[in-house]
Parts: structure tokens; C-alpha cells; sequence
């Protein structure tokens, strides 16, 4: 086992850094990033004293690794828009967007593994067929729509719920709701797929020739198999869901790191967006190796191998 | 007069296809007392799985089981709900599978799957059904039984597998084990070591036992009686002496001729085989099941359903229209050899 | 020996049976045409693509004529005094009317859909199969290849990089194709393997083809099944992307008529003409729709055992 998790932290380890290469050189695709820094109505002194400030004169190499050590020590550069610390404010945003993916997901997994569950027990019945076109339905709404939607009834002409910001728990309703459907539909079928190919197998028939009850049988024997790859899904893409808040805070108007993540590329505020970009990415590369782990424990088979 | 542990009247298995309905066992009976073994031998397909299946009540959603009877130990079983079926499942009543590789759940220690096996049917401690597991590993042959309990199954070859299986079913004492080919899926040199183990612990816990196999040779060596099965109904029973020594059906000849004997099977000639290929089950089939392919096949065979009868000797019964004398070619073959 | 006993009227054998069934495409076309989800998917998809072709010439009016006095013109269905079949959907804020918009919308959806579907998948489909194939050092590159991108935030990064390099329509396509090819590999990696593994490959090699060839004559026909399906899901992709980033503003440019930027401009009048949302949404809705229909609809038809 700690074989297995020193393999996988080398491969993530080697990923991060990677993306913090590529988030790095991002800021070159405007050409120079003095120039796109300080914005249209700069003068020539400006654009040099930016280039200066923020160490663009320096060959890349220099570059990238002064801006790697900042950032491994915790410091990923100053905001010349905000005036302040770029790791403060990521981090100071950071827990709302977490509540948000957390709530999305929490509800996603709700709606969708039972759904499942059910599907699989009785495939091709209506609850099966209504699970199925839920997911259909599900992957063709785009979340923004589906958010404005939702809005517009529950908000405006039923008000029964806040349209913006994110001061008590009711803000999250929909939010929540317009981020995490988007994954219910995946989440669904891997785990209608799993349970129906687990509700099959050889050792769930000797689990009923030992005469267990079916809810053991359902719960202990099946849904403990089938849902090992929906646990790595659901990690993947409580990662994805952390990348495509920015749409969602946007419209409902939610203090979080995707709102943040939208501001600075308004503003062109480069350290902030290459530092968020980061922070995402090497989120996300923590959760895949954490999903990785659980996996492991999950099943014993992977331990061996 | 031993306890008669299962008596099974005229099942029948009947399962719906595209085509119409699959008509997979037709009218089977047999019985098993304390102590016995029957062998149900018959080739893929001819429904002796569908047949334990249909006993152990575990047949896919899809099919239609119907009976006169099938009492366990003189329960009526036919009218026991799904509760009390699993009541008997596992616990009067046990089952062996052909697959050990796929039949443990791979998520679990053997420990944990043996313990569930007792507590589900007994208020036991964990402590109590861990003992238990402990000696039935050992009784099956399983060294270090102990340390064994927290493995799990894919650290553990086929053959120790299957000894599991077979702990595991004895976990709470039954009175009939079915094993459904439990030596198909494992090397040869196991698959013996296997079946005499099934044999001592069957003596020893004193039960019944069917075994399903298609394996002529694993037949002669434990069974005490032998149905012989073909497309879905039984065409020849009897205890194994009879069976194997004087075989009446001619499907049941024509088996035995398939098998080679070292020092008696004339080496120039062609090896036994039977011509043509199982009929399908799908709709009603009013005739000897075998017309096709027997040699001694006449009109008269194909006119409609034939009943068993008996043999010469008692218990000895057979599916044909032909008498003993000319199906018998024991006399021919002896006087040929 | 010999034998010596009669045959008594015997029953003639029927040894060889020859069994009647339709021929595979038989019974595929059968499928494709039962199948609901397929045909509803396959007739929608094509009669968007027909409205996208002939826009200029079912196209009312033009897309992008601003008539300010006839701004915010109700569809035809409202119970409202302007509402007019001149302008059967209405009019949005600038006056311009929408049922032309939508079917210019449509022209530029499916060009983002299938050309970023197009360079995601030779990409994607590139690495996987050469994964899949060559095996080792290649397939744990190529792997590295799609952890890295698939740690990538990518609504994220196609904003940051569109905000940098400018926003044409060929700067997102090409934005959205470079970001979107990770299902096409790990699909294209997997089925290769599979495919990889069977006989006819191993024959192929042993008679000595040369690996391009194995790889186009042997493998590929036997994964464009999964290719064709993985490709309906990325078009969707890629469609729905391009929505969110013009409804952010950082997509196509208006006054072109993406269907994501009139909801984007759409929205703030929302309260009292929802329809400037609730028509092109719609419409991106039903696209996508057919779309996942149309590639589920493929796979269950190609291969029913992978069916869900």
C-alpha cells in the first residue's frame, strides 16, 4: 500500500510541475505580459516600471524558478489591482467556492446514486427509464440556462429563493443546484452500469445462496463493488465542478474563487490569474491522488498489484 | 430406511425468449436421502443447472418454475415465500458453484464472508463464528486456518477457493449440498483431491449430496446413484452400478462409448461420438428427445411424449420405447470384447 | 468386433442444419431504424444542419439589422398588441430580429461543434492510439500527457488564454480543440489495447505489414465505432463551451449571433422578456440534445453490448 501512494505522489508530484510550467509560460501568449499588464492607456514609463516591479526583464529561466520558489513558499506574487497580496485574497475567497463544490456535490451524489441504485434493480422499468432520461436531460442543459432559469422562477417570479451574493445558506440553493446537476447524469450511469455488471456476478449469487438478506446483499455485497469507480468519478469531477464555478458565481453573484478567477482576467491582473490557475490545478492534482488512495483502500485487489 | 432429505416431482424450468418459451427442464424427478450421493450428469445445455437453481429457488427473475413437489426434509418448499427461503438458503440447505475465482466477493476478508455465513442464521458471537470457521478450514484441508481468515480471495489459488466455498457452506450444518460442477474450473490433479473431500465431509456431516457434472469419471467415483440428464429431462436412473455396467437409454450408451477404455478401445477404429446435435427447447416438443440422433430410432418415437419405465432390476428406469433386451448391448459389447 | 444388432426403421440424422438469419447489416439497419433516440437525434441534427446551410435564404431577415423602433418585440404566441409574424420569435433589445438570429446562431454552433470536435479528435485520437498500440514508454508519456491536461481547469484556462490571444472565432476554435482531446485519448488508448490484443493483429504482424498499415487496415475500422460515439459527446462539448464563454463575454464577438451571447445579452431584460432567454437556450438545448441522442443512439446500435 505505501508502495502504491509513493508511485502515485511521485507521478502528481511530477504533474504539478508541469502545469506550474505551462501556467507560467500562459502569460506569454499576450506577447508581453508588461504590456497586457498595465492595460491600454499606459504610458512607456509605466509599461517599463511594470516590467521592472514584477521581474519581466529577467531571462525566463530566472523567471520561472523565482516564481516557482515564491510560490512554493506561499507567496504567489502581488496584485497590482488589488492592491494586496495575491495568496491572501485567493485564500480568502477559497473556503465560499469550496462550500459551493461541496454543496453541489453532496447534492449530485444525493440525486445520483440512488438513482442509480434504483435503475439497476429494476432495469428497463419506468424508474429506470425515468433515471435515464433525468441523465439525457441533465447532459444537454447548459448550466448557465439552467441558472437563469432557475432564477427566474424560484427567484423572481416565485421568490422563494435569493438571486445573489452568499450570505446565508439559502444562497446556495440554487447555485449549488445549477452546478452539481451537470455531473448527476455521469455519476447516474456509472453507477446504474456498475450495480447492474456487480448484480450479476458470481459472488453476489453465492451472497443469496448463503441465504443473506436483500438489503445485505444490495448494500454490503453490491453497492461496496460498484461504487469504487464512481468514487474516482466523483473526485474527477468535484475538480471539474471547482473549474466551472466561475460561470455559476458570476451569475449568482458569489464571492468565491471562480468570481475572483473572472475579475482579474477582466482586468488582465496576470499573477492573479496564472497564481488561481495554479491553486486549481494543484487542488485538483491533490484530489486525484487522494481519490487514488481511497480507491486503493476501497478495493484490495489494486493494493497487490 | 434413511431420511429422505429432498424429494423433487415433475419440475419444470420455463424461460420466455425472443423465440417463445424456452422449455429448459421438463418434468424432472428425483430424490436424495441422508448420506447419499446422486450425480445429475448430462452435456452444456441440457438444464442441470437450471435444475439446482430451480431447487435452491435462485432462478433468474425471467423464469417460470413450476412443480407437483419439492420438499426439503418434508418441508413443502413450493409454498414457502422468499423469506423462509432464505431462512433454508444457506442454512438447511447449501450450494456450491462452479466458478471459485468469481464466487467471493473481492472486497472482503474470507474471515468476514465465513463469519456472515454463520451469523446470519445462528445469534452467534463473532468470536464463536470465528471458531467455527476456523475448524471447517481445517476440515476442508486448509493449513494456517487462522491466519487464512484475514486474507482475501485473490490472494488465494482456485483450489483453495474452492475448499472456501465449501467451509462455507457447511458453516451451519446442512442437510443437502448441492455442488453445481465444482470441479470444472480447477486443474486436473485438484479437481480429484476436491471431490474426495466432498465425499469424506459428506460421510462425516452426514447430508446429501447432488452433484451436477458433465464428467463421466468424476461420476464413478462417488457417486452411489446417477440421473442422466438430456435436453431437459431425465432419460436414465439408477445407483451407479446400474447406470454405468448396464446403461439402457441408448443416450446413455452412446455417452459411455465416448469414452475411451486403455486396453479394450480397438485403436484403429474411430473414437465413440454422437451424431448430430441437442434439439431446441423453444415450443412444445411431443416426442423422444433423441430420435434424432438414435440409432435405433423408429416412427413410433416421434409420436408423442415418452414416460420413464422400469429396467430390470429395481429403481433402474429409463425414457425409451424400446425394451431392455434391445437397447442392452451389454451383451454385445461383452461378447465383442 | 461388430455390430450385430439391427437398425430398425431408422430416423434419418439431420446433421447439418443451416441456421437463417438476417446478415449483421441487415440487422443493424433494423436497429438504426427502431432505435428512437438515434432517429430523433439523427433527424434533428440534420434539419439544424439544413436550417444552417440555407440561412441565407430562410432567414426572414438580417441578423444583425438594428431597428430600434421595433425593439423588444414579443413572439408571436405572447398576448401583446406588437407581436407580428414579421418578427415570429420578436425582437431583442436592439431591435434585430430573432428567428434570424437563431438561424445564424445555428451556423455558428455547429461550425465551433465539429471543428473543434475535428482537431480534439485527431489529437486525442493520435496519442490513444498510438498508447494503446506501441504500449511501454509511449503509453506512459502519453498518459503523463493526459493527467497533465486533465488537472487543467478548462473553462478557466480557455478564458485566461482567449482574454490573452484575442477572441476570433478561429482563436476558440482552436482554444476549445486544444483543450478538449483527453476523452479521445483515453477512449481511443483503451479500445486500442483491446483491439491490440486480438488475433487478427498478432496475424497481421506476422506476415510482416508494416505498422502503419496494421494501424489503418486492422485497428482503426475496428475502433470507429467508439471513435464516432466519443466524437458526438466532444461536439456537444465543445458546443456547450462556446456557449459559456460567449455568455461570459470572452467567446464570439458580438454582434455576431452565438446562441450563448444572446442569452448573455439576453439577461438582464429578463424579467420582462424572458424569451430573449428562454428561445435561444432552447435552442441550444434541443442541438445538444440530438446530438448525445444521435451518439448514444450509435453505440447502442453498433455495439448493444455496451449499451448503459
Amino acid at each position: 500500500m505505501l508502495i502504491y501512494a509513493l508511485k502515485r505522489l511521485s507521478v502528481a508530484l511530477l504533474v504539478a510541475i508541469t502545469v506550474s510550467l505551462l501556467t507560467f509560460s500562459m502569460i506569454y501568449l499576450s506577447g508581453d505580459p508588461a504590456m497586457a499588464l498595465a492595460g491600454e492607456s499606459a504610458t512607456q514609463m509605466d509599461i517599463e516600471n511594470i516590467r521592472r516591479v514584477y521581474g519581466y526583464d529577467q531571462p525566463i529561466i530566472v523567471q520561472y524558478f523565482s516564481w516557482l520558489g515564491h510560490a512554493l513558499t506561499g507567496n504567489l506574487g502581488h496584485s497590482h489591482y488589488l492592491k494586496s497580496e495575491v495568496a491572501d485574497v485567493i485564500f480568502q475567497r477559497l473556503p465560499v467556492t469550496m462550500t459551493l463544490g461541496a454543496c453541489a456535490l453532496g447534492f449530485a451524489l444525493t440525486l445520483s446514486i440512488p438513482l442509480g441504485v434504483l435503475a439497476a434493480m429494476r432495469p428497463n422499468t419506468l424508474i429506470d427509464r425515468f433515471a435515464l432520461t433525468v441523465a439525457v436531460i441533465g447532459q444537454a442543459l447548459p448550466s448557465f440556462w439552467f441558472a437563469l432559469i432557475m432564477i427566474f422562477f424560484f427567484g423572481v417570479a416565485l421568490r422563494w429563493l435569493p438571486i445573489t451574493g452568499s450570505s446565508s445558506w439559502m444562497n446556495f440553493i440554487m447555485p449549488s443546484v445549477a452546478l452539481g446537476y451537470y455531473i448527476t447524469p455521469a455519476v447516474m450511469r456509472l453507477t446504474r452500469a456498475g450495480m447492474i455488471e456487480v448484480l450479476s456476478s458470481d459472488y453476489i449469487r453465492t451472497a443469496r445462496a448463503k441465504g443473506l438478506r436483500p438489503i445485505v446483499v444490495l448494500f454490503k455485497h453490491a453497492l461496496r463493488n460498484a461504487i469504487i469507480p464512481v468514487v474516482s468519478l466523483a473526485a474527477v469531477q468535484f475538480g471539474f465542478m471547482l473549474g466551472g464555478s466561475i460561470v455559476i458565481e458570476t451569475i449568482f453573484a458569489i464571492n468565491g474563487l471562480g468570481q475572483l478567477a473572472w475579475e482579474s482576467i477582466l482586468r488582465a491582473d496576470l499573477p492573479m490569474m496564472q497564481a488561481i490557475v495554479l491553486v486549481l490545478s494543484c487542488f485538483y492534482i491533490v484530489l486525484t491522488f487522494l481519490a487514488d488512495l481511497l480507491n486503493a483502500f476501497l478495493d484490495p485487489r489494486i493494493r497487490v498489484s | 430406511m434413511s431420511e429422505r432429505i429432498l424429494e423433487v416431482e415433475n419440475l419444470t424450468v420455463d424461460i420466455p425468449v425472443g423465440g417463445g418459451m424456452l422449455h429448459a427442464v421438463q418434468g424432472i424427478s428425483f430424490h436424495v436421502d441422508r448420506g447419499e450421493t446422486l450425480c445429475i450428469v448430462g452435456e452444456s445445455g441440457c438444464g442441470k443447472s437450471l435444475t439446482s437453481l430451480a431447487v435452491m429457488d435462485l432462478l433468474p427473475k425471467k423464469a417460470i418454475r413450476g412443480a407437483d413437489k419439492l420438499a426439503l426434509a418434508g418441508e413443502d418448499m413450493l409454498a414457502a415465500g422468499e423469506r423462509r427461503m432464505s431462512d433454508i438458503r444457506g442454512n438447511t440447505m447449501g450450494m456450491i458453484f462452479q466458478e471459485p475465482m468469481t464466487s467471493l466477493n473481492p472486497a472482503y476478508t474470507i474471515g468476514n464472508q465465513l463469519e456472515e455465513a454463520l451469523k446470519r442464521h445462528r445469534n452467534v458471537s463473532t468470536r464463536e463464528a470465528r471458531d467455527r470457521a476456523i475448524y471447517l478450514l481445517e476440515k476442508v484441508g486448509i493449513t494456517a486456518a487462522e491466519s487464512r481468515l484475514s486474507q482475501y480471495p485473490h490472494q488465494l489459488s482456485g483450489g483453495l477457493r474452492q475448499r472456501v466455498m465449501i467451509a462455507m457452506t457447511l458453516m451451519c450444518g446442512p442437510n443437502l449440498i448441492i455442488a453445481d460442477e465444482p470441479t470444472t474450473a480447477l486443474d486436473v490433479t485438484i479437481q480429484a483431491q476436491i471431490l474426495l473431500l466432498l465425499a469424506e465431509l459428506q460421510r462425516e456431516f452426514e447430508m446429501g449430496l447432488i452433484l451436477i457434472t458433465h464428467d463421466l469419471g468424476v461420476v464413478a467415483r462417488i457417486a452411489d446413484r446417477v440421473a442422466v440428464m438430456y435436453a431437459g429431462q431425465i432419460v436414465e436412473e439408477g445407483t451407479a452400478d446400474q447406470v454405468f455396467n448396464r446403461p439402457t437409454h441408448p443416450y446413455t450408451q452412446g455417452l459411455l462409448d465416448c469414452i475411451p477404455i486403455p486396453g479394450k478401445t480397438d485403436r484403429s477404429k474411430p473414437l465413440g461420438s454422437i451424431p448430430g446435435i441437442v434439439p431446441s427447447l423453444i415450443g412444445r416438443f411431443n416426442a423422444c428427445h433423441f430420435a434424432e440422433r438414435c440409432a435405433y430410432a423408429t416412427g413410433k418415437c416421434t409420436e408423442g411424449n415418452i414416460d420413464m419405465r422400469d429396467a430390470d432390476e429395481i429403481g433402474h428406469r429409463y425414457r425409451c420405447l424400446l425394451d431392455p433386451e434391445t437397447c442392452n448391448r451389454n451383451a454385445v459389447r461383452e461378447a465383442a470384447v | 468386433m461388430g455390430d450385430t444388432v439391427q437398425k430398425i426403421d431408422s430416423v434419418p440424422v439431420i446433421a447439418d442444419r443451416t441456421v437463417d438469419e438476417p446478415s449483421p447489416a441487415e440487422r443493424a439497419r433494423k436497429r438504426m431504424f427502431s432505435h428512437f433516440g438515434f432517429m430523433f437525434g439523427a433527424i434533428v441534427l440534420l434539419t439544424i444542419f439544413a436550417i444552417a446551410f440555407l440561412a441565407p435564404l430562410i432567414s426572414p431577415h438580417d441578423p444583425l439589422d438594428q431597428q430600434l423602433a421595433r425593439k423588444l418585440i414579443p413572439p408571436v404566441w405572447h398576448e401583446h398588441a406588437k407581436a407580428t409574424w414579421v418578427h415570429p420569435l420578436g425582437t431583442d433589445q436592439f431591435g434585430r430580429d430573432y428567428l434570424s438570429r437563431l438561424i445564424y446562431g445555428s451556423q455558428i454552433s455547429l461550425l465551433i461543434g465539429f471543428a473543434a470536435m475535428l482537431i480534439s479528435g485527431v489529437i486525442g485520437t493520435a496519442l490513444g492510439v498510438a498508447a494503446g498500440y506501441f504500449g511501454g514508454r509511449v503509453d506512459m508519456v502519453v498518459n503523463f500527457i493526459i493527467t497533465t491536461r486533465l488537472s487543467l481547469p478548462v473553462v478557466l484556462v480557455a478564458l485566461a488564454v482567449v482574454s490573452l490571444v484575442g477572441n476570433s472565432l478561429w482563436i476558440v476554435i482552436w482554444v476549445l480543440g486544444l483543450l478538449i482531446w483527453d476523452r479521445f485519448a483515453v477512449v481511443m488508448r483503451s479500445t486500442t489495447q483491446q483491439v491490440r490484443n486480438l488475433d487478427y493483429v498478432a496475424a497481421a504482424q506476422a506476415i510482416g505489414c508494416s505498422t502503419p498499415r496494421i494501424i489503418f487496415a486492422e485497428i482503426m475500422p475496428n475502433i470507429v465505432n467508439n471513435l464516432i460515439v466519443v466524437a458526438t459527446i466532444e461536439m456537444a462539448h465543445a458546443i456547450i463551451l462556446e456557449a459559456a464563454l460567449s455568455f461570459l463575454g470572452l467567446g464570439v464577438q458580438p454582434p455576431a449571433p452565438s446562441w450563448g451571447l444572446m442569452i448573455a445579452e439576453g439577461k438582464n431584460h429578463m424579467l420582462f422578456d424572458p424569451w430573449l432567454v428562454g428561445i435561444p437556450g432552447t435552442a441550444l438545448f434541443i442541438l445538444i440534445l440530438s446530438i448525445n441522442l444521435l451518439g448514444d443512439g450509435i453505440r447502442d446500435v453498433t455495439a448493444p453490448e455496451n449499451r448503459n
